[in-house]
């Protein structure tokens, strides 16, 4: 029985930073992460239930964590020490097969009255995370007290289940958290021309969920720019109609657009962008591509970013965050894993014990030709 | 007395054959017994008092008066002129272009003409930076016309400055800029580097507006081009020559100055180029191999910019003016007397040293779709009568084929090797499916007008230059080639000239015939 901790410790936490810069993943062997046995925790209340991970992926998030590339904002959102991994598919004590929404919302937290958000069912923007009975954690897999899915024991709170179909596998199941975030994701869009950009886990599934509700004939074009081969074969299987190369985005916006091109600016453009990186360069390119009056929306978890934002002014372009899903957003992501087989992007799976290879597949995935990396408990003998 | 073509039979004896491969050269040992390389004849002896020729065209042209008789007070003279597409390399200062103009300018002072204009007939051509249009007219006539508005570029998409003049029977139109169709006389100034050139083409293509281009520039069109280089068996000629009845019938009055090239082609330190091999002495392989070492550790864009600077002798073996069809019948019988090389039969693979330029890529980058064009459109109608290579044989080419293209002046090529060639290779189905989307595009439109971009259509058109090229080859490999950037073109990459062969044993067995198509020097294989 083991688990994977993550402690406040700023040395160490320096140390990933710098491993991290010269090769990604590289956090995982000289910073605050380190595997150690797992005793299983106490239940924080009466419908909380103990799980026992089978899968649990890595996601960005939990990489820029490693690295020590995540911004300073969460600091007081999460509570040391924590096991982390939020995408998981585990065991009740009962045997149900379960999916964990792992947002801790007010109800998890034991608040009543709800906050507004909550009480407008948007539990991904409660304003009440840091509060309740639990330690501070806005997610499961941030928090001190309830565990992660990177290790043999956790605890959820019954609202946080979700039952995983039978015919469902597995790897298919642990794919519904991030699919579930790209389904929400997908509310944004009304058939208008789309670009996505990035193609890693998140790209893909975002481009995914667009697709289950896109009517093709009556849409705009869909493009995704993708880095790697493998990414742009993926995109080209879940309903791109262009896949390029970052670089190329521009000139096909603009053939598709027939805009005329100003400095570095296209006149015009597409107005949905789906920035699913986050980066300085992919927001860059994003405003690059918008259209005067369109939209960016953020998906891929940004850290500091630099932009020059005079374009977004003079355009009148809007930069709008996408964080998490809501229980109906869990809902549909399940039947868009079923329908796009998503199980198979679950490139490969390591146990807890080869934590820093799992850690460095999945900060090299695409480069890899991987796309989703998980870690795989069932064998951990609980 | 310079020697003829030749056609040597390679055999054990037979030393490596030189090879060019973009920016820097090969040597390439063709297999013995069934391997042949064509040589073209050697220079021509040059003409030594070039303006003297010039001005005896003048006063006495072919089936037409003498220029100054043409010419008069108050009348509208416009002088085109070919653009830097050729010659190629460059041509030494002073350009024959200058040289003609020059001359024709002082007929026409001499009779009082001050309406004159000079137009670059550039067709879909990139527009010239200034230090091209001096090159090729010299300061003298630049700085006189220039600032004045009178010495400009044509532009085919110009709609207030074109004027239909009238439709063949087929229903192609001619319409060509406003100025020269208003005009009392058009002169212009051709300068025929191959058999391709010249004739009713220039005026028809270098003042003619894409619509009126769009009616030979087409993939059915090029298809049953069997040459380009054979004007009576040209689909693409006929078409023009129709046009220039057009012209002749319902346009302006024409005065054609055409004039030929011998092949002396490249500056003193490059004359192992047009040296045979086996004719190379130790000083030729010494510069060949010192060449070749310092090139292959010179980044490309260095290179490039080296060999872009090269200036040709390119030296002047005749010129000829007066009406458009009697002057190109002694242009081409010129141009076949320096190029023309007898030919027996055909073989089963064709091979082509694909150089750093095309008339497409002057002081530019050679992108990928200009080797398509270089090589199937351009090297592999080095031909009359048939190809070198059988129908269904094998052509190999050797070029880097970089994924690299000039931004400012191939941005369309950009998209169309992105966008287009990710979708189809095949000429129709890409003119029906995509040339309208390029050829209306604002953005190159804009580019074209105003920049120094090739017109949105023009990947276009240099994709149908090979069409028949592609109809024709049963398979096409490049040596040397980026092999993504080869396999987007529909071609195959190989590393080397034996693994090309072994690739060709597929479509030609174990002992296929071999052509090698010696480049550099324009030579026209006769084939029997």
């Amino acid at each position: 029985m083991s688990r994977l901790t993550f402690d406040r410790k700023p040395a160490k936490f320096a140390a990933a930073r710098l491993a991290g810069a010269l090769a990604p993943g590289r956090g995982a062997a000289v910073g605050p992460l380190k595997l150690e046995g797992n005793e299983p925790l106490p239940l924080p209340g009466p419908d909380w239930l103990r799980l026992t991970p089978r899968l649990s992926g890595i996601c960005g998030s939990d990489l820029a964590m490693i690295d020590g590339t995540a911004t300073a904002y969460f600091d007081p959102l999460v509570s040391y020490p924590f096991v982390p991994g939020h995408e998981v598919v585990a065991m009740t004590e009962r045997g149900r097969r379960v999916a964990l929404i792992p947002v801790l919302s007010c109800l998890v937290r034991g608040i009543n009255p709800v906050c507004g958000q909550c009480a407008a069912r948007r539990t991904n923007l409660c304003e009440r995370v840091a509060f309740g009975h639990l330690e501070p954690g806005l997610q499961s897999g941030f928090c001190a007290d309830t565990g992660g899915g990177w290790s043999t024991w956790m605890v959820a709170h019954t609202s946080q289940l979700v039952d995983v179909p039978d015919d469902l596998s597995d790897e298919a199941a642990v794919m519904i958290e991030p699919t579930a975030c790209a389904a929400h994701a997908a509310l944004r869009y009304e058939g208008h021309e789309t670009v996505i950009i990035g193609a890693g886990t998140v790209g893909l599934l975002t481009l995914a969920a667009i697709t289950a509700t896109r009517d093709k004939d009556r849409s705009g074009p869909l493009i995704v720019a993708a880095r790697y081969v493998e990414q742009r074969r993926l995109a080209k299987e879940l309903g791109a109609d262009i896949v390029c190369a970052p670089d190329e985005l521009p000139r096909w916006v603009r053939s598709a657009t027939k805009a005329m091109v100003v400095g570095d600016q296209l006149t015009s453009g597409f107005r949905h962008v789906v920035d699913c990186v986050g980066s300085t360069d992919s927001l860059k390119q994003a405003l690059r591509v918008v259209a005067p009056g369109g939209e960016v929306l953020l998906v891929g978890m940004p850290g500091n970013v630099s932009l020059e934002l005079t374009s977004l002014w003079h355009r009148e372009a809007a930069i709008r965050g996408c964080y998490a899903y809501t229980r109906n957003d869990f809902m549909a992501a399940i039947e868009i894993v079923r329908r796009f087989d998503l199980g198979r992007l679950v490139s490969a799976t390591y146990p807890l014990d080869d934590y820093k290879d799992a850690i460095s597949h999945a900060a090299s995935a695409g480069r890899r030709g991987a796309v989703k990396i998980a870690f795989d408990m069932r064998e951990s003998g609980v | 007395m310079p020697r003829p073509g030749f056609v040597l039979e390679v055999d054990r004896s037979t030393p490596p054959i030189m090879f060019w491969r973009g920016e820097n050269f090969s040597l390439e040992k063709l297999p013995a017994g069934r391997s042949r390389v064509i040589y073209p004849p050697e220079p021509l002896e040059a003409i030594e008092d070039i303006d003297g020729a010039i001005r005896d065209a003048l006063l006495n042209p072919h089936e037409q008066d003498p220029l100054p008789a043409q010419l008069f007070p108050g009348m509208k003279l416009t002088i085109a002129f070919d653009d830097v597409s050729l010659p190629l390399p460059k041509m030494r200062s002073p350009d024959n272009r200058q040289r003609i103009v020059e001359a024709v300018l002082d007929l026409a002072a001499e009779a009082g003409v001050d309406d004159v204009h000079i137009i670059a007939a550039l067709g879909l051509h990139r527009r010239m930076h200034e230090y091209e249009l001096r090159h090729a007219l010299g300061d003298r006539v630049y700085d006189a016309f220039h600032p004045r508005g009178t010495l400009y570029q044509h532009d085919a998409e110009d709609r207030d400055n074109l004027t239909v003049i009238g439709s063949t029977p087929e229903g192609e139109v001619l319409e060509i800029s406003k100025r020269a169709a208003d005009s009392d006389l058009i002169v212009y100034v051709n300068i025929n580097s191959v058999a391709m050139d010249g004739g009713w083409k220039s005026i028809t293509t270098g003042l003619a507006s894409y619509h009126s281009l769009s009616f030979h520039h087409n993939p059915e069109t090029l298809q049953h081009t069997k040459s380009l280089m054979d004007r009576h068996k040209s689909e693409l000629h006929k078409s023009v020559w129709r046009l220039g009845a057009v012209m002749r019938d319902h346009g302006p009055k024409v005065f054609q100055i055409e004039s030929t090239l011998n092949t002396d082609m490249f500056p003193s330190p490059f004359d192992f180029l047009s040296k045979r091999e086996w004719e190379w002495k130790a000083k030729d392989r010494a510069t060949f191999l010192a060449t070749t070492k310092s090139l292959s550790r010179t980044p490309t864009r260095l290179a490039r910019k080296i060999f872009h600077s090269i200036e040709g002798p390119h030296q002047m073996t005749s010129v000829q003016a007066g009406d458009t069809e009697a002057v190109h019948k002694i242009t081409l019988e010129w141009v076949h007397k320096q190029q023309l090389v007898e030919v027996h039969g055909q073989t089963d693979i064709l091979t082509l040293g694909i150089p750093y330029v095309c008339p497409y890529n002057p002081d530019g980058i050679m992108n990928p779709v200009l080797v398509m064009c270089m090589g199937l459109g351009y090297l592999f109608n080095m031909y009359r009568n048939k190809p070198l290579v059988r129908e269904g044989g094998v052509i190999i080419m050797t070029h880097p084929t970089y994924r690299e293209f000039h931004p400012v002046h191939h941005p369309s090529y950009i998209d169309f090797f992105e966008q287009v060639l990710a979708d189809t290779t095949d000429p129709a189905t890409m003119s029906r499916k995509w040339e309208k989307q390029y050829a209306e595009d604002e953005w190159y439109r804009h580019l074209y007008r105003t920049g120094n971009a090739y017109h949105g259509v023009h990947p276009f058109y240099a994709w149908y230059w090979g069409a028949h090229g592609l109809q024709h080859a049963g398979k096409v490999i490049i040596v040397g080639g980026d092999p993504p950037t080869v396999r987007r073109l529909g071609f195959t990459p190989a590393s080397t000239m034996d693994d090309a062969f072994e690739i060709a044993s597929d479509v030609v067995g174990r002992t296929p015939t071999i052509s090698h198509l010696h480049v550099p020097s324009l030579l026209v294989a006769d084939v029997q």
